[in-house]
């Protein structure tokens, strides 16, 4: 298997919002934080684009590098994880991300900042999988469960997709040779290296 | 002029060690559970689990993403253009 990936395809994505409230609904996300969210580029102006935003779990990760307590982990499916117990909510890998995905609950005393809380692409994190302390420190394991993102599966024009990457890069090619146009993915280059979505993968390599 | 180190002398630095030794530096490596988790494939053992896999097998799970993957996120298998 591939890594797992995010695609968001901004032909598709009208901003209805599904998938921020289909991730917050899921893992019962505290006021404050967003695992996910939509933005909308150039909006208002005719031909604006929205795209579903989150952590994409990057080949390289910018946060795992920089975190000082060494939190993160990749999974051998590609997604990077980290363990509460360890982060110092130093809020470090807030500025190494590209893409604004770790959040920090607002509610510290003396506004100090809590863990990070981030999207776990639906994989849990280091507890027993399906338990209470799983899903109270990072949500819900639907990976464990055989499913896929809540987000993605959950939007309403399947404008996000998620999972084993050269399917949902199959998947977003197929619409692009279909409607002739939007072969551009926005953030695949910087999350996963530079090859586009649109490519197909080399043989032999894991994409 | 040189002095030779007393029996004060050794004392008192075999001393000064032994209390000093908790100002060092403890490790900082966290205890991270990270190696603990599991492999997603491995499943929950919950009733929230989908059916059509088996629990522990990586392929079967794998199938079972792949599948889930076509049936709910490429509609062009539904529609006659693509086909």
């Amino acid at each position: 298997m591939a890594r797992m990936k995010f695609v968001c395809d901004a032909e598709r994505c009208i901003e209805c919002n599904s998938c921020v409230t289909a991730c917050k609904n899921e893992h019962e996300v505290p006021w404050g934080v967003n695992r996910r969210r939509v933005v909308t580029l150039n909006d208002g102006v005719p031909g604006e684009k929205s795209i579903s935003v989150a952590c994409m779990h990057c080949s390289d990760a910018p946060c795992m590098a920089v975190c000082p307590v060494n939190c993160f982990y990749r999974t051998d499916e590609g997604v990077v994880l980290h363990d509460k117990d360890v982060c110092i909510g130093c809020g470090y890998c807030s500025y190494a991300c590209p893409f604004g995905a770790p959040q920090f609950p607002s509610q510290g005393t003396f506004g100090v900042r809590g863990k990070m809380d981030k999207c776990t692409f639906c994989a849990g994190g280091p507890e027993e999988h399906g338990s209470e302390a799983e899903f109270e420190k990072y949500g819900r394991n639907r990976l464990a469960e055989g499913k896929l993102p809540a987000c993605a599966e959950m939007c309403s024009t399947k404008a996000l997709l998620a999972g084993d990457g050269d399917v949902v890069a199959d998947i977003f090619r197929t619409r692009v040779v279909q409607r002739g146009k939007g072969a551009e993915v926005w953030g695949w280059g910087t999350a996963y290296g530079s090859r586009q979505a649109g490519q197909p993968p080399k043989e032999g390599t894991k994409s | 002029m040189k002095t030779l180190p007393t029996r004060f002398h050794v004392v008192l630095l075999v001393a000064a060690t032994v209390l000093l030794g908790a100002c060092s530096e403890k490790p900082q490596a966290g205890a991270s559970n990270a190696g603990l988790d599991k492999p997603a494939y491995v499943g929950t053992g919950s009733n929230f689990t989908v059916p059509g896999w088996t629990a522990g097998d990586r392929t079967s799970w794998e199938s079972q993403l792949k599948a889930r993957n076509q049936r709910g996120q490429n509609e062009y298998n539904k529609t006659v253009a693509a086909r």
